[in-house]
């Protein structure tokens, strides 16, 4: 855990702490669980967003993603009789899909990351709701999945399912960026694709596989969604969540230019995220200004950031200024 | 103090601008050393060197970029110690960069006038389009120019590209117009307009200094010639004199600092075989050329003669038009740089800050990267395998740093530059490729690593060394193939590399018959 996320803990248990002083319903365990749940949800997409943004890449297409698995899904076992665990094959293969095309896009065609998600934004949305007419999708009345339900809205100990779901997703996660070769291969590209390139590895494959794996951890993510909404509006089922992802991101130390970050780091935006959201509930913040308040912690935190940045910077320069002028002495 | 110019007889106008032991001095380099020249209305002046002689640097002061560190300047009979941007174009000179200084997304009269746009419409500060594009006419027409003025500039051939930066020359009412390495990126045909356009200017009383190894451009141009070396004025030569024979002659003969340490054995098995080899960048021009395991192979050859991409078209980095590659033997399609590296077939690239390594990764991740396999089990990185390995390479490189951990942008230049070799030393190569190993390297790393060259070779491996620096060419290569225009003008063996030899090669005339060879 790298010393920003250090801070970023640090600063999410002071906002709890000034919350639950000024309104003590924060502590409820119903808030909490609440909470909990879409974190849960939020941070599984949160995830796939980070490992594309440490490519340099974005992926705009989240959202619309989360849409249109959503109403396919509950199409699909509420209408079709398609037994789940194949409805669940079947999105996953499609996610597989569209993430390959992008990736194939960005790295054969080299077109831009935000060019290309974008359209898949604007595209999956169309094609989400030309599925259902614009109708909303849901599950009839008195249709169960026990299984099912169990696994996306069900409790562990009282833990809501979705966080479960994410704190698996985030422990792998976190080896296969923090630790594997995979990982090593994602910053170097995010960092400099060419010296990566000139040092042999495989960038094309890699910035491909990025946006796979996003891909899948959004479709996994929007059956969750799916599941607990139980109706969705293919217009705006998902609307804005690839902002939410991306800003957890940046909040968790990444850098849109690529190659920094941390897994920890973005979870825990996304937690502080979405406690902000609770905090605008419960401290009779007028609704209406739950982005404000969201856009302007991740602003101040960004600016934070950079000027802490910026003095290391100079410490790190005259230090090494001491090192040569040490060395020449020395010679 | 002025060096006296033999001034032709028949009626020479009196030098405008005269340039007065000019010394540039950087630190542990003297880059300028009592230069002395004169420019005169109407005179071309043709002015030649090496790279590194100091012939940018001369430009540079002239265009008021960069200050000299004593000498003085004479514009018009006032001495000056130095120019600022602002004083040289007020003074009429004009600076035409190889890499021109055109704003691709504006158009022909846009970029002429920039800054200077005739207006209209009062307080609105409206660009007259109608009056720009009468100004810009009768400049185009001087030039010979074959488009019009609202043409957009992306849309210009490189030759009419530089024919506007000429245009905005002489709309600044230029009397001196510096055109660096106009030629070296331009076809035959569109050379032949320059020279012409050189002339015009010449005619309209405008003085030109053209810098270009193209010495038969020179010779054809020049009415007199200025050959620097090392920073020294060596001599001039005066229209008739101006021959290429000569100018090559005053061009070298420097004592070389670097000593020749020869192989320890006679060069082994051919490693690398090209076979009319064809980059992307230089269609036309197939290569033959064999390396042999043990020796060095100097490719010399002046900027943009195709050596750079040579070697990233063997290393899979940028694709073959034809021909082929043998590897000991067997025939070799690389496709991406990683199927060179599984052959074991490396390359330090020329720029290693963007290229070579990741500034911000601690030295040892940067040289275990291109080798992750070996540094890893089961998909996840063996860290203490890293730093072993980096461990390893630190010492027998002689890696100046506090530790393997420390971020690979704080090192000096030379010890960036052991990391690049470092990541590759540590996977043995079969085939070493460097582009330009010791550029902005001191002279103590340089030696170290010339050192490290030969006892790669000596253990076997091949390696293809690509400079621009004489004396590294001359003083560490056992052969030297020179490259002219993208194909390869000549292959020198150890007896015969002299400089002469190469840099007639590398100007594109032949070798002087053998007996006249030192």
């Amino acid at each position: 855990m790298l010393k920003k996320d250090l801070w970023l803990f640090l600063l999410i248990i002071v906002v709890g702490a000034v919350v639950a002083t000024i309104n003590p319903r924060f502590l409820l365990p119903i808030n909490l669980a609440n909470t909990a749940n879409q974190v849960g949800m939020f941070g599984l997409s949160a995830l796939g967003q980070a490992i594309v943004i440490l490519t340099s890449g974005i992926e705009l297409s989240v959202g619309s993603m989360i849409a249109l698995v959503g109403v396919l899904f509950v199409d699909f076992i509420a209408n079709r009789n398609i037994p789940w665990p194949l409805a669940v094959l079947l999105m996953l293969m499609l996610g597989i899909a569209f993430g390959t095309i992008h990736g194939l896009l960005i790295t054969k065609l080299k077109m831009q990351p935000f060019v290309v998600t974008l359209c898949g934004l604007l595209i999956y949305r169309g094609l989400a709701r030309f599925y259902t007419q614009d109708a909303t999708a849901g599950f009839g009345f008195g249709q169960n999945f026990p299984t099912l339900e169990a696994i996306t809205t069900g409790r562990l100990f009282g833990i809501p399912a979705p966080f479960i779901a994410m704190l698996i997703a985030t422990a792998i996660t976190w080896v296969i960026v923090h630790r594997s070769v995979f990982g090593r291969y994602l910053y170097a590209i995010g960092k400099n694709e060419e010296a990566a390139r000139y040092s042999g590895i495989k960038t094309h494959s890699v910035i491909i596989a990025a946006y796979v794996i996003c891909q899948i951890l959004t479709v996994i993510s929007a059956i969750y969604f799916a599941m607990y909404t139980r109706s969705i509006a293919p217009s705006t089922q998902g609307n804005f969540y690839e902002l939410y992802a991306i800003a957890a991101a940046v909040l968790g130390g990444f850098s849109l230019f690529g190659g920094e970050g941390s897994i920890i780091g973005a979870i825990l935006g996304v937690v502080l995220l979405q406690e902000l959201q609770n905090l605008v509930n419960l401290l009779g913040i007028p609704s209406s200004l739950n982005f404000s308040v969201m856009g302007g912690v991740i602003i101040v935190g960004v600016i934070i950031d950079q000027q802490w940045g910026l003095i290391r910077e100079r410490r790190r320069t005259r230090e090494s200024a001491r090192i040569a002028a040490a060395q020449t002495l020395a010679e | 103090m002025t060096s006296p110019e033999a001034v032709p007889a028949g009626a020479s106008p009196a030098p405008f601008l005269s340039l007065s032991g000019i010394r540039k001095v950087y630190p542990g380099v003297i880059a300028l050393s009592g230069l002395s020249m004169d420019v005169r209305p109407g005179e071309v002046i043709g002015l030649v060197g090496e790279n590194g002689a100091g012939k940018s640097t001369l430009m540079k002061i002239l265009g008021g970029v960069i200050e000299p560190t004593e000498g003085t300047i004479t514009i018009d009979g006032v001495e000056r110690p130095a120019l600022t941007v602002a004083d040289s174009l007020a003074a009429g000179i004009a600076f035409v960069h190889q890499e021109l200084n055109l704003f691709d997304n504006l158009d022909v009269a846009a970029n002429i006038y920039i800054g200077r746009e005739p207006l209209r419409a009062g307080p609105l500060r409206l660009v007259d389009t109608d009056k720009l594009h009468r100004m810009v006419k009768p400049l185009l027409d001087r030039v010979g120019a074959n488009f019009k003025p609202n043409t957009p500039v992306k849309r210009l051939s490189l030759a009419q590209q530089q024919m506007v930066e000429i245009a905005k020359a002489l709309s600044l009412n230029a009397r001196l117009v510096i055109l660096d390495e106009p030629t070296s990126s331009l076809p035959p045909a569109e050379t032949e307009k320059l020279l012409d356009i050189i002339a015009g200017l010449k005619a309209h009383g405008i003085a030109v200094i053209f810098i270009s190894h193209r010495l038969n451009e020179i010779e054809r141009a020049a009415d007199r010639v200025i050959v620097l070396r090392d920073g020294q004025r060596i001599g001039a030569l005066d229209k008739e004199e101006i021959k290429r024979e000569r100018m090559v002659r005053m061009m070298i003969g420097r004592d070389l600092k670097v000593q020749f340490v020869p192989p320890r054995a006679a060069a082994g098995a051919v490693a690398l075989q090209l076979r009319g080899l064809q980059t992307a960048t230089h269609p036309g021009k197939p290569i033959d050329l064999e390396l042999r395991h043990g020796e060095i192979l100097g490719l010399a050859g002046l900027v943009g003669s195709g050596r750079t991409e040579l070697a990233r078209a063997i290393f899979g980095i940028d694709p073959i038009l034809a021909g082929e590659i043998m590897l000991e033997g067997a025939p070799f399609r690389p496709r991406l740089a990683s199927d060179a590296v599984r052959r074991g077939i490396f390359l330090a690239p020329e720029d290693r800050k963007a290229s070579g390594l990741l500034l911000d990764f601690p030295i040892a991740q940067n040289i275990s990267l291109p080798n992750m396999a070996a540094h890893a089990s089961a998909f996840m990185v063996a860290r203490a395998r890293e730093k072993q390995t980096a461990e390893e390479q630190r010492v027998n490189l002689g890696i100046k740093a506090p530790g393997v951990s420390v971020r690979t942008g704080s090192l000096s230049g030379g010890n960036q530059q052991k990391v690049v070799l470092g990541k590759w030393l540590a996977m043995n190569p079969a085939v070493m490729m460097l582009d330009e190993p010791t550029r902005g390297i001191d002279v103590g790393a340089k030696a170290e690593i010339y050192r490290l060259m030969r006892q790669l070779a000596d253990s076997g491996v091949a390696l293809l060394m690509i400079s621009s620096d004489m004396e590294e060419v001359i003083g560490v290569s056992d052969r030297v193939a020179v490259m002219h225009e993208g194909g390869i003008a000549g292959v020198l063996e150890r007896q015969e590399v002299t400089e002469e030899n190469v840099l007639r090669l590398a100007v594109g005339q032949g070798l002087l018959a053998p007996a006249a060879v030192a």
